[in-house]
C-alpha cells in the first residue's frame, strides 16, 4: 500500500514545472504530505524521493532542518497553536499566554492533545508584531490575543 | 517642506485594496507600461541614480547590485524576492504583501525587466498565510489581464511568478540561506563571493531583493528620480562611502508603547519622534529604558540616545549595528534588561542554522550564561565573558559565513555596554527571574 494517494502524488507532480529541477520542490512536496496526513513517514519519504528522483536521505536532510515537520511518532492535531514568544510579543504578555494555554489544555508545548484535536507549540516572531500578543492557528495569525480567545478559535 | 504623503501606504485603508481593478483605476500598472517602453539598462539606470538601498536590513543600493549581474548572459536570470521578514519586530512587508499586492507584482515585474529575467520565485515564509493567500489571487489576476506571462502588455516581454513557501526559519531571510531553501536544501548560507548575481539560485545568477525594496522601484518609475530623493537624508560629506538614505521608509514600532503601529516616513525619523507622535508615547505613562532600533539583530539605543535619525547612517553613530529593518521596539523602565538580552539570545540560538561552530557554539553559550545570570547564578565576570564571545563570533570578526551571529553578537554588545549598571546590580543583590513558561518550557 503506497504511503501517498495517487491525488496527492498528482498535486506533487503539479508543482514541478514551477522549477528547473526537481530538487526545488521538496518543500511543496513535503507541506502537500505534511498538511494531509499530519506527519511525514520514511515511507513517504521514500515516495516523495522517488518523485523528486533524489535520495530518501536527501529529503529527510532538508525536512528535519526546518523543525517544522513532525514525524509519525508525533504527529500534528488537527488543529496547530503557535504562541509568539519572541520580543515584541514577550514584552506583551506572549509567554503569560503559552503558560495560560499549557494550563487550560494541560498540556506542554510541543504535544498534541490525547483527542488529536489540537498541538500547541511556541513561536518565534510571527511578524504581527502591531497586535501582540499573537498567535497563528494553522497559517492564520490573529492579532492581541487571550487564553479564552485562544480557546474559542480552536473550539470553532 | 511639503506635507509627506505616504505612497506605499496609500492605498492599503481603500475597501479591496488588494484587487486589481481598483489597483488600476489609481494608475496601478502605468509605472510596468512606463518601464517596457524604456531599455532595461535605463530602467537600471533610474534606480541607480535614485540611490534606493534595500529595505531588507543592508542597506546595499539596489541598482548597484543589479549592475553586478554579468553582461550579455544568456540567461536564465532569476529574481529571488525575500519575503521571509523574520526579524523579530518587523511586520511592515507582511502589510504590503496582504492589503496591496499588485504594488509588489508590479515592482517585481519592472525589476525582471531591467535584469533581463523571466522568472521571479517570491520565497514567503510560511507563517504569512494570509499574504499567500492574496498574493496568490492577485498573481491569477495578472495571468488572466497578460501583465503576467506571454507576451506582457503586448511588448514581447514574458515573466512567471511563482510563489514559493519556507518552513518557518529566519535564516531563510540571508539571501544565500534562501537559494538554498529555494533549491530544496537545508537553509545554510553560502560562502561569497560567488555572489548570487554572479551564480546564485540554480547556480544562474540571481538578484535577491525585498518587498519593500521592489514596491519602492514601483514608485521610482512611475514619480522619478528628483521625487524619491526629494525626501530623506543626503550622504555625510565627510564620508566618501555613504550613499545617503532616501525615500520613504516604513517603520514598525511595538512592544512598550500605547499604539503599535506600521508607520510610512521619509528617512531619518528619530526613535523619540516614532514613539510620541506615531506610537502614542511610551504605555502606562512609563518612560522608555531601551529602544531597539531595526530588529533585535541590530542592539539598543538607551533613552539618552532616542534622538537618533533613523536613517541608513544613524544608528551605526549610536553604536548599533544598523538600521536593520527599522523595525522599533520600545522597551519600558519596569523592565530587566536581564530579561529582554535573554529572549534575543535564545531566539538567536534557536534559529542559528549550524554551519558555522562560533554562530552555533556562540549563541548557544550566550543564552546559557544569561539563563545562569537570570536564575541568580551568575558573576560579575560572566559579562566579561560575554562580551568576549560576541567579540568572537560574525562576519566582522571574520569567522562566520553570515550575518546572522553579528545579529546575535549585537544586542549582547550593546546591553553589556549601555546597560552594564543593571546588570552588575542584578548579580551582585542575587536577583531571580522566572518567566510564566519556563518550566514548561525546559523540556523543549
Amino acid at each position: 500500500m503506497p504511503a501517498l494517494s495517487p491525488e496527492l502524488k498528482k498535486k506533487i507532480e503539479e508543482v514541478l514545472p514551477k522549477y528547473p529541477n526537481k530538487q526545488a520542490a521538496t518543500l511543496p512536496a513535503l507541506h502537500l504530505v505534511h498538511d494531509a496526513h499530519r506527519s511525514v513517514s520514511p515511507e513517504a519519504i521514500r515516495e516523495i524521493a522517488q518523485i523528486l528522483e533524489l535520495r530518501p536521505a536527501e529529503v529527510y536532510d532538508t525536512m528535519t532542518f526546518y523543525g517544522f515537520f513532525r514525524e509519525p511518532d508525533n504527529p500534528m492535531g488537527k488543529d496547530r497553536v503557535w504562541v509568539c514568544r519572541s520580543i515584541s510579543c514577550a514584552l506583551r504578555g506572549g509567554e503569560e499566554l503559552l503558560a495560560g494555554l499549557c494550563d487550560k489544555w494541560s498540556m506542554h508545548p510541543g504535544e498534541t492533545s490525547p483527542d488529536g484535536r489540537v498541538s500547541l507549540e511556541y513561536a518565534e516572531c510571527l511578524g504581527v508584531c502591531e497586535g501582540a500578543p499573537c498567535v497563528l492557528v494553522n497559517d492564520e495569525c490573529y492579532p492581541n490575543q487571550t487564553v479564552d480567545s485562544v480557546a474559542k478559535l480552536v473550539s470553532k | 517642506m511639503a506635507k509627506f504623503e505616504p505612497v506605499l501606504f496609500a492605498r492599503i485603508q481603500k475597501n479591496d485594496s488588494q484587487a486589481l481593478a481598483g489597483y488600476r483605476a489609481d494608475g496601478g500598472y502605468a509605472a510596468l507600461k512606463k518601464a517596457l517602453g524604456m531599455a532595461p539598462a535605463d530602467v537600471t539606470t533610474m534606480v541607480k541614480d535614485s540611490a534606493l538601498r534595500g529595505r531588507g536590513g543592508a542597506g546595499f543600493p539596489c541598482g548597484l547590485k543589479w549592475t553586478f549581474l554579468p553582461k550579455d548572459h544568456p540567461g536564465p536570470i532569476y529574481l529571488a524576492v525575500n519575503a521571509d521578514e523574520s526579524e523579530p519586530g518587523t511586520f511592515n512587508n507582511r502589510i504590503l504583501m496582504e492589503e496591496d499586492p499588485h504594488q509588489l507584482l508590479e515592482g517585481i515585474a519592472i525589476a525582471c525587466h531591467a535584469i533581463k529575467s523571466n522568472t521571479a520565485y517570491i520565497y514567503l515564509r510560511y507563517e504569512y498565510g494570509r499574504s499567500y493567500r492574496v498574493l496568490d489571487a492577485a498573481i491569477k489576476e495578472c495571468y488572466a489581464a497578460g501583465l503576467l506571462g506571454k507576451n506582457i502588455l503586448g511588448t514581447g516581454f514574458n515573466l512567471d511568478v511563482h510563489l514559493h513557501r519556507g518552513a518557518a526559519a529566519y535564516i531563510c531571510g540571508e539571501e544565500t540561506g534562501l537559494i538554498e531553501s529555494l533549491e530544496g536544501k537545508r537553509a545554510w548560507p553560502r560562502i561569497k563571493p560567488p555572489f548570487p548575481a554572479v551564480e546564485g539560485l540554480f547556480r544562474k545568477p540571481t538578484i535577491v531583493n525585498n518587498v519593500e525594496t521592489l514596491c519602492c522601484v514601483t514608485h521610482i518609475v512611475y514619480r522619478g528620480v528628483e521625487w524619491f530623493k526629494s525626501m530623506g537624508v543626503p550622504p555625510d560629506p565627510n564620508n566618501p562611502r555613504d550613499p545617503g538614505s532616501y525615500g520613504p521608509k516604513l517603520y514598525c514600532v511595538s512592544g512598550h508603547v500605547n499604539k503599535p503601529t506600521c508607520v510610512e516616513l521619509p528617512m531619518g525619523v528619530t526613535a523619540r519622534e516614532l514613539i510620541d507622535e506615531h506610537a502614542g508615547g511610551v504605555w502606562k505613562g512609563r518612560k522608555a529604558k531601551a529602544v531597539v532600533p531595526g530588529g533585535i539583530s541590530m542592539g539598543f539605543l538607551s533613552a539618552a540616545e532616542l534622538d537618533t535619525p533613523l536613517d541608513f547612517a544613524g544608528p551605526g553613530k549610536a553604536g548599533c549595528l544598523g538600521l536593520g529593518t527599522a523595525a522599533v521596539v520600545v522597551v519600558d523602565d519596569h523592565t530587566s534588561m536581564v530579561e529582554v538580552l535573554y529572549n534575543c539570545c535564545r531566539f538567536m540560538s534557536h534559529e542559528s542554522c549550524g554551519q558555522c561552530t562560533p554562530c552555533r557554539e556562540g549563541t548557544s553559550w550566550m543564552t546559557r550564561i544569561l539563563e545562569r545570570i537570570r536564575t541568580g547564578n551568575g558573576k560579575v565576570e560572566d559579562l566579561d565573558l560575554l562580551m568576549e564571545v560576541a567579540g568572537s563570533m560574525g562576519i566582522i570578526p571574520g569567522t562566520t559565513i553570515c550575518g546572522l551571529s553579528d545579529g546575535a553578537a549585537w544586542p549582547v554588545k550593546n546591553a553589556i555596554q549601555k546597560f552594564r549598571g543593571e546588570f552588575e546590580e542584578f548579580i551582585r543583590t542575587g536577583q531571580k527571574l522566572r518567566g510564566p513558561a519556563e518550566a514548561l518550557m525546559a523540556a523543549h
